[in-house]
């Protein structure tokens, strides 16, 4: 009899499930987190997440190679397509066989998984530079929209980079955001977040960086398409170079300041050209 | 002036200088100061700008005014343009400001000679002082030693900054005297060999104390202007080959000549920046420096220039036929690493794969390797790719044809296939 797996949508509630299917001897036909609200004619069982059993699975797959428990970890926190099937499979296999089969790369079992992680560590990569934090009374914060969910393995980084720091990162994706205060962060659900208004200050250092960023570009060597061959289009929704006016505006002054077109430069799509001299900004 | 003016200006100015990778640095993160660079394998690139760029750090100069008459470039004496300078607190600023919201991954800082080199280094140094102990910024600093320092200054200089370089910017000493008249060969090679000696000794130090002061812990590079001069290709790679071998650098940049400026001795203003030619030396110079090549088994004296039609590795391989097919189950690393199509990664998984069973054509692209390139070089289990018939006339034009779509777009799509070498 085939069955869905109904879990939390936990590492450790997945966990939980390998080590169910080997208790009940059964191989599950899929996984639902509730997330999708799948549809199936499979009949389907609930596994409690049981932190024991979770722990039990990971230190046996973690004896036989604790490569493929790094898989295990970061493959969860990918956006391939029936992940836990996919990784239920690898367990299950290496389980069976050991750990010989992780050696070839073009494994069909392993290939997926480790494509999906380099995904991930791709755009985790991608996304150590493209991060933008803006100042909001002496607390950083910035924005992500990534597909998969990065902020487990991002947050390391941001955390070592910016240890005396407070600072927030949201992730508007998977609607969460890490929180961090010297010497601790967390990860927490977040339906909804709006960054406020920048103040002068904050407005100011956007704009120089837009003007950094317009002002670099040389003209004789422009190439849009390597430009969205290294950084893809979805990238450019949370970073400052490629916001409009608005973002360039403090929330005192409701008419702004100069527009952030570079004289010199190449604008960023997105950007109004700078104002010509004699439209002067006219503050309230 | 205001600092957004400043900052227009001399990042302008600053722009032609390619160097901009932040690789070979390790500050982990230290109680009371702010950053790290944990880049160890790849730049972290913070951006791309709209020429396709790799944006890393804050890349300008701290002035534009320059005493020295450089002819190729836009700073020079006798050049019309309007100057600025920032003064040391607002270059500080700037760079923690832009750091801590994750602009950068740190400042490289070059400049203008003004008034002397010590004075200007001396300026850099304030700088950096502020960045470094008022800012306790514990990001990657990369600044330029200008040619004529005094060594104490650059030795101060190289314990600020995690990277140095001297730009040679002309392959030869002919190409110097004409187009850098103020510049001597000898005054850009000894902070070159001040750099390397001490960057030597502090890495010796660091084993006995474990807090002796680090001189430029990720070494040293610089850049060379390909297309300023009639400096052949030859002559470029066999220059940077030296480089490394003897000044221990750890990354030579090439920049295709944009020209800003018109004078007799300089290419037209007219003239395109030669990126294919800039691609093809970066790529020869990945060659030497990791897959185990020598300048003069790419170029020599009657090859001075490499094929715009192919890359440097295809070019080789296609001129030594008789060292192809490899088998892929049996051949040694560094054979693997003369295929073309097989990167270091590839022939890598290719190694560790093999120990678990004899590999077949199959598997090979989901290896990573590029079968475009690859197929004509390799066999698997004694096999080549199915279907595969090729002469080297066709092998050309599977190679050119594979690598069309990656190139530098201005001159890629005007070559050829039909034309004959030379030409294109
Ligand atoms: S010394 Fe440097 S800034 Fe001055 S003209 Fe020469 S290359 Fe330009």
């Amino acid at each position: 009899m085939e069955v869905i797996y109904r879990y939390d949508g936990s590492f450790d509630g997945f966990l939980s499930c390998v080590f169910d299917s080997y208790a009940q001897r059964e191989i599950p036909a899929g996984f639902d987190s509730g997330e999708d609200g799948v549809f199936s004619l499979f009949d389907s069982r609930t596994v409690p997440t049981d932190p024991g059993h979770a722990a039990r699975v990971l230190r046996k797959v973690t004896a036989l190679s604790p490569e493929a428990a790094v898989l295990l970890r970061r493959g969860f926190l990918t956006c391939l397509p029936e992940k836990e099937l996919c990784l239920f499979r690898l367990t299950a296999k290496l389980l069976r066989e050991g750990p010989g089969f992780l050696r070839d790369r073009s494994d069909e079992t392993l290939c997926p998984v480790v494509k999906a992680v380099q995904h991930l560590n791709g755009e985790v990569h991608l996304l150590k530079g493209f991060v933008r934090f803006s100042e909001l009374g002496g607390v950083l914060g910035g924005e992500i929209e990534p597909k998969n969910r990065v902020l487990p393995v991002l947050g390391g980084h941001f955390c070592a980079r910016f240890h005396n720091e407070r600072f927030f990162l949201y992730d508007r994706t998977h609607r969460e955001a890490l929180f961090h205060v010297p010497g601790r962060s967390v990860i927490r659900p977040l339906a909804d977040f709006q960054m406020a208004p920048p103040d002068e200050a904050e407005a100011r250092y956007r704009l120089l960086w837009k003007r950094f960023y317009d002002t670099i570009a040389i003209k004789e060597r422009e190439n849009p398409r390597l430009r969205m061959t290294h950084m893809p289009k979805r990238y450019w929704g949370t970073m400052t170079e490629f916001q409009g006016e608005d973002w360039f505006r403090p929330r005192s002054s409701p008419a702004g300041v100069s527009g952030p077109g570079a004289p010199a430069g190449i604008s960023a799509p997105g950007t109004p050209p700078p104002p010509s001299p004699s439209a002067p900004g006219s503050g309230p | 002036m205001d600092v957004l003016e400043k900052l227009t200006i001399l990042t302008d100015a600053a722009k032609y200088d390619a160097a901009c990778t932040s690789s070979g640095g390790s500050r982990t993160a230290k109680a009371g100061m702010i950053g790290n660079t944990s880049t160890s394998t790849a730049g972290c690139c913070h951006t791309f700008s709209a020429d396709g760029r790799c944006v890393t750090l804050l890349k300008v100069l701290l002035t534009n005014r320059c005493i020295y008459d450089c002819k190729y470039c836009v700073n020079r004496r006798s050049n019309e343009t309007r100057r600025a300078a920032f003064t040391p607190e607002e270059l500080a600023d700037l760079t923690i400001s832009f750091y801590r919201r994750n602009y950068i991954e740190g400042l490289f800082l070059s400049s203008g000679v003004f008034r002397s080199p010590d004075y200007t280094t001396e300026l850099m140094i304030r700088a950096l002082s502020l960045l470094r102990e008022t800012h306790r910024f514990n990001g990657y600093i990369h600044a330029k030693a200008i040619p004529g320092t005094s060594p104490e200054l650059v030795e101060r200089l190289g314990f600020l900054a995690d990277r140095l370089s001297v730009n040679i910017e002309l392959p030869s000493e002919a190409g110097l005297k004409t187009l850098a008249p103020d510049k001597t060969k000898g005054a850009i090679l000894a902070p070159m060999r001040q750099i390397q000696t001490r960057n030597r000794q502090s890495r010796e130090e660091l084993v006995k104390f474990r807090h002796a002061p680090r001189f430029a812990p990720a070494g040293q590079s610089t850049q060379l202007i390909v297309g300023a001069t009639r400096d052949t290709d030859f002559r470029i790679l066999r220059l940077t080959q030296g480089l490394y071998d003897r000044y221990g650098l750890k990354r030579v940049f090439y920049s295709a000549y944009v020209p800003v400026v018109e004078h007799a001795l300089l290419p037209a203003r007219d003239v395109k920046p030669p990126l294919l030619r800039e691609h093809r030396l970066y790529q020869a110079d990945w060659l030497l420096r990791f897959y185990g090549f020598r300048a003069e088994e790419l170029l020599d004296e009657g090859n001075q220039d490499f094929d715009p039609r192919v890359d440097p590795k295809c070019s080789w391989a296609l001129a030594h036929l008789d060292a192809f097919p490899v088998e892929v189950n049996t051949a040694a690393y560094e054979t693997l690493l003369r295929i073309p199509g097989v990167g270091l990664t590839s022939a890598r998984r290719i190694l560790s794969a093999r120990r678990v069973g004899p590999l077949h054509i199959d598997n090979l692209r989901r290896l990573g390797v590029v079968m475009k390139r690859a197929q004509y070089f390799l066999t698997a289990s004694g096999k080549m790719a199915e279907g595969l018939r090729f002469t080297p006339d066709s092998v050309l034009r599977g190679l050119v044809a594979a690598e069309r779509p990656l190139l530098p777009r201005q001159e890629g799509v005007q070559l050829s296939l039909f034309d004959p070498p030379g030409t294109a």
